[in-house]
């Protein structure tokens, strides 16, 4: 079976964003930036079942600018078989994005599509639910497992409290969560033979979406910092600075 | 118009997070409505009815929701939108699952996790692991949004909604509930706790982790949680996991335990009232966000502090 995996370029994790001076936007200029975390579980996982025979071929797609062929580049070497890029400037929502992908899928016919859980930079965690939506298909969000038998997934699911087990028909929508599994690092070699895989560039106008703009971001800011902490030297001067606020503790 | 507020519940419990979820809701100045939807649903629509600031209690009950698919509460939430020009929940794996579904079937955006209603279209949620605070403007006809319990205060009681049973049509085909495994636990739920205490993967194992982090939790009537690194080591389960990618928390006290504070996990309690770290690195990022810190070895304050309590 054909899986498609939709990975999003987002600022490296380890960095912490500073907001421009005029507040418009969070300044992202020459920072490291790569492939979404959830996102690269998502792929490793298509090149698992791969490995495991059930998949057939994995299909990396990204929407963005044309800087975003470096994580498609990534996936490659990591093991997709292709990659696609639907190259636009536009500002997109999760709504926007999930209906492109959709496009993407009804060229494509994918039994499985893998999504991260959310993308770390706008924390939205919606894409995938809004996909399956618009595809009318089953939805399993925030797998830390995925098993694969006569067209089926069974998939265990991280919620709160514990873990949900979910059994869905293919075609689904599934969103990665971290657990899922390790991604492999990529090899050197990997990385030059992934420039032989073939990247299609496909124009967002070719998929005839139609997109509104309905959500705006005015303004950001940087959140306001907590007090500065003081340094207790013992447990005895630890409680009683516990114990001087009312009814913290006993 | 009027709004819609999507109840969280296990059957038993109604989530106290949609009491949150109904102030919340009074920001619209307009009627607000409360969906429950499961296999028994009624002493929980009672209780529900009984929250100031609700106008109706709108209850779903059928076998069939005894453990609802996302596609099934679409299912039955969507039809009824065309009356409301706000659906909400409480932020939560629940939710979180639910509403982007609604939201994309009435083609219209949704915004995850709001931590402050400016007005009618406008918020303030957190992006990049909650370093930024973006205002965010939504023009849509509908406004589908969850909100960030602990921003609110819980309704009051002494309300008195009316209850109205209403159609759920039958549970979609392709997706089908198995099983649930919850991690049984007598401590309160960890985003309901007044205390926190946290380990990190200072703690090297399972079982160091029960037999250091539980006792003081159990002298504090704490809640347990975890750092990523703590859960993927195996030594607390994943529900326990504290941050951007696990549960938001703001208690009253939080206890970092042998955990460095990494963005990632300090989104997930920066908005606690006073925060304790203890770490034996002078230099852990922790300490920026800790009210009161203290350089030592965990293994021999940690039983002192249980101790001395
Ligand atoms: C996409 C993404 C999402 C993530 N989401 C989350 C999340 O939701 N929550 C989360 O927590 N993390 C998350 N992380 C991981 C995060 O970046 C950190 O790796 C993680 O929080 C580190 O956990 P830790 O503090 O327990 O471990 P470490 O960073 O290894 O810290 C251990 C600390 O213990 C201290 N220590 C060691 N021995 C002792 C001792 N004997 N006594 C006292 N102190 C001691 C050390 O000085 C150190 O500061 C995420 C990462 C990514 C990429
Ligand atoms: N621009 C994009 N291109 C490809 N996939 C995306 C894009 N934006 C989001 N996604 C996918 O949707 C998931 C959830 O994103 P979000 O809803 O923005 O949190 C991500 O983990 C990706 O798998």
């Amino acid at each position: 079976m054909k899986a498609l995996v939709a990975i999003k370029r987002v600022v490296d994790y380890n960095i912490q964003v500073r907001v421009k001076a005029d507040g418009s936007d969070v300044d992202i200029d020459g920072v490291k930036m790569g492939i979404n975390p959830f996102d690269e579980n998502a792929i490793e996982e298509a090149i698992r079942l791969k490995e495991k025979g059930i998949v057939s071929e994995i299909i990396a797609v990204t929407i963005g600018s044309s800087a975003n062929q470096d994580i498609l580049r990534h996936a490659l070497a990591m093991g997709a078989d292709r990659a696609m890029l639907v190259e636009t400037q536009e500002t997109l929502h999760s709504l926007g994005v999930a209906k492109i992908i959709k496009a993407v899928v009804e060229r494509e016919q994918p039994n499985l599509i893998l999504l991260g859980k959310q993308a770390i930079d706008d924390d939205a965690g919606q894409t995938g639910q809004m996909l399956a939506a618009l595809l009318k298909l089953p939805q399993a969000t925030y797998a830390s497992q995925i098993t694969i038998a006569d067209n089926q997934a069974t998939v265990v699911r991280e919620i709160d409290g514990g873990t949900q087990t979910l059994v869905v028909n293919l075609p689904a929508v599934i969103t990665t969560d971290l657990r899922l599994n390790e991604p492999r690092y990529v090899k050197l070699p990997n990385l030059m033979m992934a420039r032989k895989k073939p990247l299609e560039n496909v124009p967002l106008d070719s998929l005839n979406v139609s997109l509104t703009h309905n959500v705006q971001q005015l303004k950001v800011a940087t959140p306001p910092a907590r007090p500065a902490g003081v340094m207790v030297k013992d447990v005895h001067e630890l409680l009683s600075k516990l114990r001087s606020h009312e009814g913290i503790i006993a | 118009m009027r709004t819609l507020i999507i109840a969280e519940h296990d059957g038993q419990y109604l989530n106290e997070q949609v009491a949150r979820a109904v102030t919340a809701a009074q920001h619209w100045q307009q009627p607000v409505d409360v969906l429950i939807a499961g296999a028994q649903p009624d002493a929980l629509s009672a209780q529900i009815a009984a929250l100031q600031g609700v106008n109706s209690v709108l209850v779903a009950s059928d076998p069939a929701l005894q453990h609802p698919t996302a596609e099934h509460l679409a299912d039955i939430i969507v039809p009824l939108a065309a009356n409301y020009n706000v659906v909400l929940a409480a932020h939560s794996a629940f939710s979180k699952n639910i509403l982007p579904r609604v939201a994309a079937l009435l083609d219209v955006n949704m915004l995850s996790d709001v931590l402050e209603i400016v007005n009618t279209n406008t918020y303030v949620r957190g992006i990049y692991a909650g370093n930024v605070l973006a205002t965010v403007h939504n023009q849509d006809m509908t406004q589908v949004l969850t909100v960030r319990g602990s921003k609110f205060a819980v309704a009051t009681g002494g309300g008195s909604a009316e209850i109205k049973a209403i159609t759920t049509s039958a549970a979609p085909q392709g997706s089908r509930w198995v099983s649930e495994a919850f991690n049984k636990s007598e401590r309160p739920a960890l985003t309901a706790a007044k205390v926190v205490v946290s380990g990190g993967r200072a703690l090297g194992s399972a079982d160091a982790f029960a037999q250091v982090i539980a006792p003081l939790a159990d002298k504090l009537h704490a809640a347990i949680g975890a750092s990523r690194a703590a859960v993927d080591a195996g030594y607390a389960p994943n529900d326990l996991q504290v941050g951007q990618t696990g549960v938001v928390v703001a208690p009253d006290l939080y206890i970092a335990v042998g955990i460095s504070g990494a963005i990632q996990h300090a989104y997930g309690m920066k908005d606690s009232k006073v925060v304790v770290a203890i770490n034996q690195d002078p230099e852990a990022q922790i300490f920026k966000i800790a009210d009161y810190g203290l350089v030592a070895d965990l293994f021999e304050v940690v039983p002192q502090l249980t101790a001395a309590l």
